[in-house]
């Protein structure tokens, strides 16, 4: 097992990591930049906006929380919104665990799970054999600081650029989310339902008196829960199988 | 209210990491309990479904540039395009919707 990581091996999957990881990059400033409009509106200054994205690097979850401070919302309500929101990488981290060997030292356990995202865990783990850390470092190191720029230039360039751009990159974020949930909705008629139930209780929450009037974050939350409950309860998932599937 | 955004970040920063760590760190064995693992599994596509509408309508200079946005997402999706080709799809839509609603007048 020494093999798999010594340090040739390393060396090797590194460089690849950076090839692999700009692409991911480039399209990561796009949507970033989407982010950065709303958390002007937030309130976050350029600088803030290039933390939380360096911190978080999550796109439905920064979105989320963005649109709860917008609205003042007390810190645990943002706490909230913010699990909601990233509770598949805990999927994902689970899945990347599976794949990782038990002699790997330990200290790339904490260190890799910092930028489990929908992509960068998508590379990782879509690599043959078992998880290499430094591969995952290397993707992150050339895509997470794109991403966090983008969303700083988001916020600077946001209100400068014409409206016709702003109105075009404003739904990259959206087709990001898109590209997630509607593959696997394609193959599963469960997950094609729910997709389509999420979109019309959405939409009459948006519009219910008493409802509509809660924060955007706060109606995520009470739909997810109440949708994915329910579909948890009367459609439980069957041992094993397409749990890693997800992402 | 005198909230403070490095707070905020903090509190999205820690939640983030936790929620990613604590599989990787702590777990030894998969989660067993059939609920959770069901739950845990519909949540992610219910979450973005329910944060992409009606929300992509209101994002647009149009809520018919928004539509087209949401009809494009899904089809390129659903074809196979990779995230990111989606997402500048969406964008590319958007654009050229609006430029022709531009010229019909039907938007300033």
């Amino acid at each position: 097992m020494e093999t798999i990581y010594s340090l040739k091996a390393n060396r090797k999957e590194f460089f690849q990591g950076l090839r692999d990881g700009l692409p991911i990059g480039l399209g990561y400033f796009a949507v970033a930049f989407s982010l950065g409009v709303m958390a002007r509106q937030a309130g976050l200054s350029a600088f803030q906006g290039f933390l939380a994205s360096a911190v978080c690097a999550a796109s439905a979850g920064e979105y989320a929380a963005f649109t709860v401070i917008g609205a003042g919302a007390s810190y645990l309500e943002t706490a909230i919104v913010t699990f909601v929101a990233n509770a598949r990488y805990m999927l994902m981290s689970c899945a990347l665990n599976q794949k990782t060997d038990p002699k790997m030292p330990f200290i790339h356990r904490p260190l890799s799970a910092m930028y489990v995202t929908d992509e960068l865990f998508g590379i990782s783990v879509a690599r043959q054999g078992l998880f290499n850390p430094y591969y995952h470092y290397a993707a992150s190191l050339v895509a997470v600081p794109l991403w966090s720029l983008g969303t700083a230039i988001g916020i600077i360039a946001g209100n400068i650029m014409p409206a016709a751009a702003v109105s075009a990159l404003s739904v990259a974020l959206y087709g990001m989310f898109m590209a997630v949930f509607i593959p696997p909705a394609k193959k599963d008629k469960i997950i094609a339902s729910l997709v389509v139930i999420s979109f019309i209780l959405s939409f009459a929450a948006s519009k219910l008196p008493f409802i509509s009037g809660l924060a955007e974050g706060t109606r995520t939350i009470i739909l997810t829960v109440i949708i994915a409950g329910a579909a948890a309860v009367f459609f439980p998932k069957k041992d094993e199988e397409e749990e890693e599937k997800n992402g | 209210m005198d909230k403070n955004i490095y707070i905020y970040i903090l509190v999205m920063g820690v939640v983030s990491y936790a929620i990613r760590a604590i599989p990787l760190t702590l777990l030894k064995k998969p989660i067993k309990n059939r609920f959770v693992r069901s739950f845990l599994y519909y949540v992610p596509y219910v979450t973005l479904a329910v944060m992409t509408f009606p929300a992509i309508i209101d994002a647009t200079r149009s809520p018919v540039s928004g539509i087209v946005a949401l009809v494009t997402g899904v089809v390129t999706a659903a074809v196979g395009f990779n995230l990111i080709k989606v997402a500048l799809s969406c964008c590319a839509a958007v654009f050229v919707t609006e430029l022709i609603m531009q010229l019909l007048n039907m938007i300033q």
